[in-house]
């Protein structure tokens, strides 16, 4: 699973959905692999004003990827800056996770990764 | 017509094999109508510079792949544009597998081809919309489980087995695609249920399919008491077979709301 995906996920326990600690959920002992994709500004400019750059930091923090600025930067930004450029094509685009877990802010589940797919079933006393 | 993606890798003894309502997805997305419907809604030259936040395309339910992976391969035709972010999720964790790889093969396709594609965020093993933060999804798919039946099969434990599957669990696994309750409908409902939290504000849209003993009619009457900003309509149909098979696929969504002033005084 692609790093950006976290973004679209929380933890699928009905009760923490509405506590702001179980998002983003927390990837914790991540093996991560790297694609090759070509540089492709166009996405990385659509992908931009949909992520949610606080969560975004607190994913990279913890995945131990160079720390990005404390906000989003503009297409202009980006068109000038060709590092900060290949370090958001690198984290948004390229990296996946492929074995680990993410773990809910709030409850405390692990949700497992395997092979690069998340597994969001929950165990019989969380459903 | 747009190619089908192939799926020669998939096992069908435990993931459902593409059938006649995966087709009618695929024929449905991809006619001259929905592709109107689609370009328009997720113009991508929204602003002067041609920039607008790129579309989350969800399947719920992939299966061998063949839905998410044609419109994955085929984003720029279908959508208007190639930055399209794809995703898939199913309950079975080797239809997850499967997917991913069908995917792949899709997209090395287009590429061989010098063609685009969309961007794959990969597949999760989940149920329904239980893991998605709400407002997340432009486009969401789903072929359900829509066979009537006694009774619903039970959810995969949470614990992936190892080693071989029996052919019960594999009959288990075929089954969760295909069973659905009550008129067919206990999975959709729920899927129905969580579609407006589920679905962005502004460009939200899904595309469900529906057969005959699911009571279509209802099922539409009941989206349209959402409110005012909702619609529904019957985009696709199987209509020559007949039969207590007949398939349809709705389209929900929501009117764009700077819209909404001009079509509602």
């Amino acid at each position: 699973m692609k790093v950006l995906t976290l973004n679209f996920l929380t933890c699928a326990v009905k009760a923490c959905k509405s506590t702001s600690t179980s998002f983003p959920l927390h990837p914790k002992d991540c093996e991560m692999v790297s694609d090759t994709i070509e540089p492709n500004p166009k996405l990385l400019y659509n992908i931009l004003p949909r992520v949610n750059w606080t969560a975004l930091l607190t994913t990279v923090a913890e995945l131990g990827f160079p720390e990005l600025p404390p906000n989003p930067p503009t297409i202009e930004e980006l068109q000038a800056d060709e590092k900060m450029t290949q370090e958001l094509h690198t984290l948004l685009l390229e990296t996946q996770i492929s074995e680990g877990c993410l773990v809910c802010g709030n409850c405390g589940h692990a949700y497992a990764i395997k092979e690069g797919i998340a597994n969001f079933l929950l165990p019989n006393h969380l459903v | 017509m747009l190619p089908t993606p192939s799926t020669d890798h998939v096992n069908f003894e435990r993931i459902y094999e593409p059938a006649e309502d995966s087709y009618l997805l695929l024929d449905t997305l991809s006619s001259e109508s929905e592709k109107g419907f689609l370009h328009e809604r997720f113009d991508a030259t929204e602003d002067a510079r041609g920039n607008s936040p790129s579309p989350l395309v969800l399947e719920i339910g992939t299966g061998s792949g063949v839905v998410i992976s044609f419109l994955h391969a085929n984003s720029e035709v279908i959508f208007g544009r190639a930055d399209v972010l794809t995703a898939g999720l199913d309950i079975n964790s080797y239809a997850c597998e499967a997917t991913e790889k069908t995917v792949d093969v899709a997209e090395k396709i287009q590429a061989q081809d010098g063609k685009s594609h969309g961007f794959y965020l990969g597949n999760t093993l989940g149920d329904l919309c239980s893991a998605l933060r709400p407002g997340m999804v432009d486009v969401l798919i789903f072929n359900p489980p829509y066979v009537p039946t006694p009774s619903l099969p039970v959810l995969p434990n949470f614990e992936q087995r190892a080693g071989e599957l029996s052919y019960e669990d594999e009959s288990h696994l075929l089954a969760l695609s295909y069973a659905g309750g009550a008129d067919g409908m206990e999975t959709t409902d729920r899927l129905l249920d969580a579609l407006p939290e589920v679905l962005g504000d502004d460009r939200g849209c899904a595309y469900v399919l529906l057969c005959a003993q699911n009571k279509p009619e209802k099922v539409k009457e009941r989206i349209r008491k959402w409110g005012s900003g909702w619609h529904v309509e019957t985009v696709g149909t199987s209509g020559k077979k007949g039969g207590w098979e007949k398939l349809q696929i709705i389209r929900i969504w929501r009117s764009i709301p700077h819209n909404t002033n001009n079509e509602e005084p």
